[in-house]
């Protein structure tokens, strides 16, 4: 007899986000990149579509990042003060979908980098490369306001990806969104119910953010709760492919700040636990291909080794499974 | 649960004035209003406002389509009218409805199969509406098994054990909600469940709060659908917070709001 094979069929699908704007779309990227657009879960290509592959964006920061560990560093040493080569070598190099520019320079405790001091930094990056940027302040919320709005407004038009809009706070990066023509990041606390407000509020902003939305339901490393937050995204999936529109936006995965503020990674002179370069590109690497499951649509990473082992097993996943 | 907005039906004074006279406005005002309010469908009756019951409902059907999106429920004993109303709409439809009466499934089934149509079907035969849970249960057995054997997927069979007003039939209560319960493990899948939500009220005063009660009570027994009235706020309140206990929807501070503008 006959096995019946028993497929899902949902009747919800993911929202499809397009990042960057090029020339005719009143930006200077040289392409776009979508996300999102699923109506299966990740990878079940047996069961439905899944038209736009997860994307991997590389850090670049604003300053010599000296904490980070001598084996990270070695592969950007030669591009580490200035912007703009980094960026070019993680894309032409290294493979980076997209750039994450992370202003950890204007930091009230670093050099309280001023947004004029920003904006060229962001100028020349978006010269250096064609791909579309995702753009992070500080991290520190009260500087993070005063700067987002010049820096959007800078680059409008250039459809970047703005972090981050908080429930607390989300007025500052959705309204510099909406007025210059760029796309949000939602961030949440691990917490789906305001993962699912937040988005609620944004809509309440402009209808026209909707489109625009791409959760950071806030991602733990490997050893760190990162089940945690697998089983949040994959709630989140399963409530938008069942029909929740309020939670079927693209998900973005902070992988590189939770992995390499952790010891595993950044630890050096600890022989036990096996040689650090190695054990820092798998820790990154698995917490990524781990969430890659969950849903992720954009894996933000640092170790360029990581990213290439990642992107590979990408290729493998995209591989139509469908029968 | 889905809501099946119960406005447009020739019972209202409104609504019968509106089709004697082929005034399409009130009827696109009242479609409009329910989606607004997060109907997922919209009945569709004649009622008794005229004699001639095939081109009244055409002209209702043609009409509604023309201010909402929403798929339409044919809501007639005529079939003839339910027939003609079918073959107008632009998306399948629902057929309300259909006894445990095998003359009238014979009739009822073929058709919702050539227009892919879901129907509604009535827990009652002939001799009217069965007292206790097992004689609804053996009449949706009956429906199912017609509904099969017709080709009719049985998740496009939504059964009604028939509720009676709380003045009237009160010990019908206890055996409607059983009745939802015991539906689901007649076939795999199962059919879905709907009731004319405000039968429970009929003839009595607090009507709204009879209806919010047994709206939610009814969703306890796995109720998926109800002819109801979707313009009143607190009901549809009152079912998305169920949605929520039941963890049909996943929480958020403003989920009342968001299931009410699931159609805006």
């Amino acid at each position: 007899m006959a096995v019946e094979i028993l497929k899902e069929k949902y009747r919800g699908s993911i929202r499809e986000v397009t990042l960057g704007a090029t020339k005719e779309e009143g930006g200077t990227r040289t392409h776009t990149v979508k996300v999102g657009g699923e109506t299966a879960l990740p990878f079940l290509h047996f069961e439905g579509q899944l038209p736009n592959r997860p994307v991997v964006a590389m850090e670049v920061w604003d300053i010599a990042p000296e904490e980070w560990p001598a084996d990270l560093k070695s592969y950007y040493q030669d591009v580490m003060n200035d912007p703009g080569a980094w960026a070019k070598k993680c894309v032409e190099e290294y493979g980076a979908d997209l750039i994450a520019v992370r202003f950890k320079g204007a930091d009230p405790d670093i050099n309280d980098a001023s947004a004029d001091d920003c904006i060229p930094v962001l100028k020349k990056i978006l010269e250096s490369v064609g791909v579309p940027i995702i753009l992070y302040g500080c991290g520190k919320a009260e500087k993070d306001n005063e700067i987002i709005g010049p820096l959007a407004e800078a680059t409008e038009g250039e459809n970047l990806l703005l972090g981050y809009a908080e429930q607390e706070n989300y007025k500052p990066v959705a309204s510099a969104a909406l007025a210059s023509g760029h796309s949000i990041i939602a961030q949440s606390p691990i917490d789906i119910n305001i993962a699912k407000q937040l988005n609620v509020l944004i809509q309440e902003l402009s209808t026209a953010l909707v489109d625009k939305i791409v959760i950071d339901p806030t991602v733990a490393a490997l050893g760190y709760g990162l089940e945690y937050a697998y089983s949040i995204m994959e709630r989140a999936r399963l409530g938008a492919l069942t029909g929740d529109r309020m939670l079927a936006m693209p998900m973005i995965s902070s992988i590189a700040h939770e992995v390499w503020t952790k010891k595993e990674a950044f630890l050096e002179d600890e022989p036990n636990w096996g040689e650090q370069p190695e054990r820092s590109k798998a820790w990154e690497a698995t917490t990524a291909m781990s969430l890659l499951q969950a849903g992720s649509n954009i894996l933000v990473m640092r170790h360029p080794e990581a990213v290439r082992v990642t992107k590979a097993h990408i290729d493998d996943l995209m591989k139509d499974n469908s029968y | 649960m889905l809501v099946i907005g119960e406005r447009i039906n020739g019972m209202f004074r409104d609504i019968a004035k509106a089709i004697r006279e082929k005034d399409p406005k009130p009827v696109q005002e009242w479609a409009q209003k329910q989606e607004y309010m997060g109907a997922a469908y919209l009945d569709l009756n004649v009622g008794p406002a005229v004699p001639e019951k095939v081109e009244a409902m055409k002209w209702l059907v043609e009409v509604t389509q023309e201010a909402t999106k929403l798929p339409l429920c044919l809501d007639s004993t005529d079939y003839d009218a339910i027939e003609s109303g079918l073959k107008l709409c632009k998306q399948p439809a629902m057929i309300n409805s259909v006894p445990a009466v095998q003359e009238k499934m014979d009739r009822v089934f073929p058709m919702a199969a050539e227009y892919g149509a879901e129907v509604i079907g009535l827990a009652m035969s002939e001799e009217g509406v069965p007292k206790d849970t097992e004689s609804r249960v053996a009449l949706a057995m009956e429906l199912v098994a017609n509904c099969d054997a017709h080709g009719v997927p049985l998740d496009s069979l939504y059964i009604d054990p028939l509720a009676l007003p709380a003045n009237v039939g009160q010990d019908h209560g206890p055996e409607v909600l059983e009745t939802l319960r015991q539906v689901k493990l007649l076939s795999d899948p199962p059919p879905k469940t709907t009731v004319g939500l405000s039968n429970i009220s009929q003839g009595t005063k607090n009507r709204e709060i009879l209806n919010r009660t047994f709206a939610v009570m009814g969703m306890a027994c796995g109720l998926d659908s109800a002819v109801a009235d979707a313009c009143d706020e607190e009901l549809m309140a009152a079912i998305a917070t169920a949605r929520v206990i039941l963890n049909k929807d996943i929480y958020a501070d403003s989920y009342i709001e968001i299931f009410m503008a699931q159609n805006r």
